[in-house]
């Protein structure tokens, strides 16, 4: 989760001495003294790993016996393996049925939502962010019996509005469809929560300026809410595309990668490849692959939308 | 103000369109959670009849009473309480303490310090998971809660957002402690800390959902039945070998979300409203 990039860093007033005096070593050591615990953790469990993978992926490590050094074996079956090409493909096209989906149906529930004129209010807010508290492979298992070819009451329901959808979860072409829904159920009520707060934030007197000026519903909207609310929807697609990369838990209760590998992630493969295979080596190339895929989708924001931010500011 | 009037009426027929539209919207999103409660005590011939209905005719308890069989379901409560208690604790203390050094206190490499951890947060977990999972099991802490939880015992995540919230809060107090002679913890623990209940609320209730909820974390790090938790047992139950009626899966799914929902609609109006002042966007 990517906060919105700082407001201007003001570091507090410093008390006492410079930095290189008695009194600035000692509040480097205290300093020390509070971030040692989480110094220690994110060392040892994000820091090295990083390292360690890196390692990994150029040995044929199994996590039994000595593991040789392959050079860039793992990297090079990464980019030629059909398997993890469809993966990738997969993943993308997972991105693609569920950031646009999950992200826009957020911002019109939130401008409804941010109507005056909309009665409940409140309960809508709370009704429609209820899925984001429920875990996906949860929401996994509820989804698969509604789509249940005979048993299911979303299936019954459809069919008697004339859709016919079958058996949603073997068939190549739906299935992906289907756990990107799960993932969009859960995950829009937080995203609309965040848009939310970015309209509550654009200043009423704005509106009311506009209003005066004779500017209509619409175009107030396209020249005041539209960029005011930019940066938020920025950090809300990434934040979607990110989770998009990470695909696996409604997948792996709801086809387990199927039917015949149309459902298969780059997550479901690491996990396959690492924990079930024992393939680490391999593994942790497609970690890398990961990772480099999401450091750049992270800098692509931060180049266009931090320079935007500070367009506005 | 006869024209403040006029615009409200006109804009009445759209709103009452605008509530039909979100009624039938949050009828259809609620449905997954009411299908969850509401075959959790539906009787099996009723689940299994056509066409499927909605609500059971006869109410019953026998879903319930055969998930605490299938499954340790007891143990894996107490697991997820652990597990989740556990992160969000340890998380909620070494994040805020971290936070407060990068906010409040000049030294030197602060800003490295800072760059590194906002870098960090752009790393998936599953990217790591692999030398993780090694490292832990050097330690020998595989099925048990330490390997579940010490990874997790900081995040950058919340040492970002605490920081971002302590910035926010005014110096005067701090200085005015300071002068007075009060040490750095004391200024943490007495000012700073209880003036950012609402972002640790909310990054609490952030971590303890989402541990709790997690599915590849204690998949991988307990192969053992009776060491995972609510969420990673109920998939043990699909799968090849493990088809289970779906009367059973929603009571086990019902006991898995139960906490989560109850606990979020004491909270919910703060917390969503903390989601906006906390930075959290």
């Amino acid at each position: 989760m990517t906060a919105t990039p700082a407001r201007a860093y003001r570091p507090p007033a410093p008390l006492g001495g410079r930095r290189g005096s008695a009194a600035g070593r000692r509040r480097s050591l205290t300093a020390l003294a509070f971030l040692a615990p989480a110094l220690v953790i994110l060392g040892a469990f994000v820091a090295w790993p990083m390292i360690s993978a890196f390692r990994l992926s150029f040995t044929d490590a199994s996590g039994f016996g000595a593991e040789e050094f392959v050079g860039l074996d793992n990297y090079v079956r990464v980019f030629t393996d059909p398997d993890i090409r469809d993966a990738v493909l997969n993943t993308l096209w997972y991105t693609v049925l569920f950031t646009p989906t999950a992200v826009i149906s957020a911002l019109l529930l939130a401008l409804v939502l941010n109507s005056p004129n909309l009665p409940f209010r409140g309960f809508f807010r709370t009704a429609l962010f209820l899925p984001f508290i429920v875990s996906l492979a949860v929401g996994a298992f509820a989804w698969s019996y509604l789509l249940d070819p005979r048993l299911g009451l979303l299936n019954y329901w459809l069919q008697g509005l004339g859709v016919q959808l079958g058996d949603v979860l073997e068939d190549p072409s739906l299935a992906m469809p289907a756990v990107a829904l799960v993932a969009v159920w859960k995950n829009f009520g937080f995203y609309m929560v965040i848009f939310l707060a970015g309209l509550q934030d654009i200043p009423a007197s704005l509106y009311e300026a506009a209003k005066v000026d004779g500017a209509g519903p619409l175009r107030r909207f396209a020249n005041i809410t539209v960029p005011l609310l930019s940066n938020t929807f920025a950090f809300v697609l990434t934040f979607a595309l990110i989770a998009s990369f990470q695909a696996f838990d409604q997948i792996y209760v709801m086809t387990g990668g199927g039917p015949y590998g149309h459902t298969q992630t780059i997550v479901m493969e690491i996990y396959e490849s690492g924990f079930r295979k024992l393939e680490l080596g391999f593994a942790s190339a497609l970690s890398y692959v990961l990772l480099i895929g999401t450091l750049l989708l992270s800098l692509v924001q931060f180049v266009f939308f931090g320079r935007r931010e500070e367009d506005l500011t | 103000m006869s024209g403040t009037l006029a615009a409200r009426r006109r804009i009445r027929p759209g709103s009452i369109a605008a509530l039909l539209g979100m009624l039938v919207v949050t009828a259809l999103v609620l449905l997954p959670i009411a299908i969850i409660v509401l075959t959790a005590f539906k009787p099996n011939a009723e689940v299994n009849a056509y066409p499927p209905t909605l609500a059971p005719t006869n109410w019953t308890l026998d879903n319930l009473g055969r998930i605490v069989t299938e499954l340790p379901f007891g143990r894996l409560a107490i697991n997820s309480v652990i597990f989740a208690g556990g992160v969000t604790l340890f998380a909620l203390v070494f994040d805020s303490l971290a936070a407060y050094a990068l906010a409040r206190i000049d030294f030197r490499g602060r800003k490295v310090l800072l760059i590194a951890i906002i870098a960090s947060l752009m790393i998936p977990f599953q990217a790591t998971l692999i030398p993780v999972y090694q490292l832990v099991a050097e330690l020998g802490w595989i099925n048990t809660f330490a390997g579940l939880i010490a990874p997790r015992a900081a995040d950058a995540f919340g040492i970002f957002l605490l920081r971002q919230f302590f910035l926010a809060l005014p110096l005067d107090l701090d200085n005015a402690a300071r002068i007075d002679g009060a040490s750095e913890f004391r200024i943490f623990r007495s000012i700073v800390l209880p003036n950012a209940v609402p972002a640790l609320m909310t990054l609490g209730v952030f971590t303890f959902v989402n541990n709790w909820n997690d599915l590849l974390w204690p998949l991988v790090f307990t192969n053992q039945a009776e060491m995972g938790t609510i969420t990673s047992g109920l998939t043990l139950l699909t799968g090849p070998g493990g088809i289970i009626p779906y009367g059973v899966m929603m009571a086990g799914s019902l006991i898995a979300v139960l906490p989560l929902v109850v606990g979020f609609l004491f909270v919910q109006r703060r917390f969503i409203d903390n989601i906006a002042t906390t930075g959290l966007k």
